[in-house]
């Protein structure tokens, strides 16, 4: 389903009619757990609004989904966790604000990893969502809950976080387009932050030129995000022709999917078949990015989530005499375990004694991939090449051991911690029926470029 | 592979305000003893002489007049949000 065919229907019908509609497939939908909660009534009053003409713009009355990391008005916003289970929020996210401001309508917040710490949304403390094409399977996350209902068709489009891979991988695991765009192209200004430093906000939807227009109404200079940098995103017409593309090689070995190995070579051989280079290159700090990744973000994290401490908002532990107790107490009761992990790794690589060894390092190690980046970016206009090593695994297979669950982001946190634009787009199915998922990084600012080329590769 | 002890992870808890319920402990120590495990492999890189990222929006100095932004938000709607106040104050449990 794309915003064309909402936008028909509501030409047809009544925005509040595609809205309920909306609504509607949502709670039939239930079992799949994608939603924690929906915006009902704000959302009919929305659509009525549209339909008396007092809202108008590009997505008038067309319904979406929100990450439940973005503060929204009509319901609480949770990040799927005990801490904020009834934070109403006083403010909505720029993102959410700007697309409101073109007359689309939120419908509900989507289910994630709590506070966006994983990939599957099994870290969810509300419980799973499951995959959109088989049930016994994850969603992959942490936009797990925003994959589904895309791949459902009960929204065009919805919104979701990408930190080291939360937008691609669970884009891939659900055929769906998903983008990380460049970082600082959209603010992040009212989402619930977790690694500053590599945090993007960045969309789904069922075709590239619908994550275009998403992604035009959302980017742009924000005062209140400091990072963000002035408009560079416009659409562009045409895919550039005889582009020079990287094959990731170090992303095609034998410890990766035979069927996803064999999706990615198809791609390629699409794209050769429409003209452009394809050449294997490699990216020997693609071993250690995994590494780089799991020291700063921990670092960033206990930082960032330092603020939940039962003080000014969210949970406070009951029965509490000291201050200390109530610290500890609230932040044991409102996070869940991965969120614990990942506070008490940051502790530790930040700890005076090994933060040289951790942390630093970490960051000039960071150095080492991104000079490698802009080396093959001298060369080629892009590079591609798988967005996991695998399809969506089973529920509970990878929960008991972190490691392998972080192995996961493998091929997703390089283009995280360059800052780079990323994308994953449909390349067809596995011999069992999941969905697979290629994925195009681009040099900074590229967004529309890798966009344009994925457009023109739909219908080949 | 780094050895961490359970006085490690309590020392780590302490650190991170949190009070880690029994049951978690002992997960949490083999879990982060792996996890440090994994991440050791960076000290084989050579990375004399090479400058830390700390950010990568290639801008710097991003200025602003010194005046107040309108948030939007008004300090009522801040208070109500927070688990106990009192006379426009946030409200805690006493500190010594």
């Amino acid at each position: 389903m794309t915003i064309t065919d909402i936008q028909n229907q509501i030409k047809a019908t009544s925005a509040r009619m595609v809205v309920e509609n909306s609504i509607k497939l949502a709670r039939e939908n239930e079992q799949y757990h994608a939603i924690l909660n929906l915006t009902e009534e704000r959302a009919l009053k929305l659509a009525d609004e549209v339909d008396a003409g007092k809202i108008t713009g590009k997505l008038a009355g067309v319904p979406f989904l929100v990450k439940d990391n973005f503060l929204a008005f009509g319901a609480p916003t949770t990040a799927a966790s005990k801490m904020l289970e009834k934070f109403d929020a006083p403010l909505q996210a720029t993102a959410v604000e700007k697309l409101e401001a073109e007359g689309a309508i939120c419908i509900g917040k989507t289910n994630l990893d709590a506070f966006a710490h994983g990939g599957s949304t099994e870290n969810s403390a509300y419980g799973p969502t499951k995959n959109a094409y088989d049930q016994a399977r994850v969603s992959g996350g942490s936009s797990g809950g925003s994959a589904v209902f895309t791949a459902l068709n009960v929204v065009p489009f919805a919104l979701g976080s990408d930190t080291g891979g939360s937008i691609r991988q669970p884009a891939s695991f659900n055929g769906v387009v998903g983008i990380k765009p460049t970082y600082g192209m959209v603010s992040r200004y009212g989402v619930i932050a977790m690694a500053s430093s590599t945090d993007t906000i960045g969309a789904f939807a069922t075709n590239v030129s619908d994550v275009e227009t998403v992604m035009d109404i959302m980017s742009g200079l924000d005062p209140r995000d400091m990072t963000t940098m002035p408009d560079f995103f416009q659409i562009k017409t045409d895919a550039k022709s005889g582009q020079k593309i990287g094959l990731i090689k170090d992303f095609m070995t034998d410890d990766v999917d035979s069927d996803v190995c064999a999706k990615v070579n198809e791609y390629v051989e699409k794209l050769r078949a429409a003209g452009h280079i394809v050449e294997e290159v490699s990216l020997p700090m693609a071993e250690y990015a995994l590494a780089i990744y799991y020291i700063i973000v921990p670092a960033e994290i206990s930082s960032n989530l330092a603020r939940f401490d039962g003080i000014r908002c969210g949970h406070r532990a009951e029965g509490v005499k000291t201050l200390a107790e109530l610290y500890g107490r609230t932040r044991d009761e409102g996070f869940v375990t991965e969120n614990k992990r990942r506070i008490m790794i940051g502790s530790y690589v930040l700890s005076s004694g090994f933060f040289d060894a951790y942390y630093l390092q970490a960051q000039k190690a960071r150095t080492l991939l991104i000079n490698e980046f802009n080396k093959l970016f001298a060369s080629y206009d892009l590079l591609i090449g798988p967005v996991a090593p695998t399809t969506a695994f089973k529920l509970g297979e990878n929960t008991s051991d972190p490691v392998k669950m972080y192995l996961e982001d493998i091929m997703t946190v390089p283009a995280s911690l360059a800052g780079l634009p990323a994308i994953s787009i449909p390349a067809g199915f596995s011999q069992t029926g999941l969905p697979i998922g290629v994925q195009f990084i681009g040099p900074r600012q590229s967004d529309a470029d890798l966009l344009a080329l994925a457009r023109s590769m739909e219908t080949k | 592979m780094t050895q961490i002890s359970r006085d490690d992870v309590l020392h780590l808890a302490q650190l991170s305000s949190l009070e880690l319920n029994e049951t978690e402990i002992d997960g949490l120590q083999t879990d982060i003893g792996n996890i440090l495990g994994y991440v050791e492999q960076l000290s084989k890189l050579d990375t004399s002489g090479v400058e830390p990222t700390y950010q990568v929006t290639g801008l710097n100095n991003v200025w602003r007049e010194d005046t107040v932004i309108n948030y939007g938000v008004t300090r009522e709607e801040l208070l109500a949000r927070a688990p106990e106040s009192d006379q426009n104050q946030v409200k805690v449990p006493k500190v010594l």
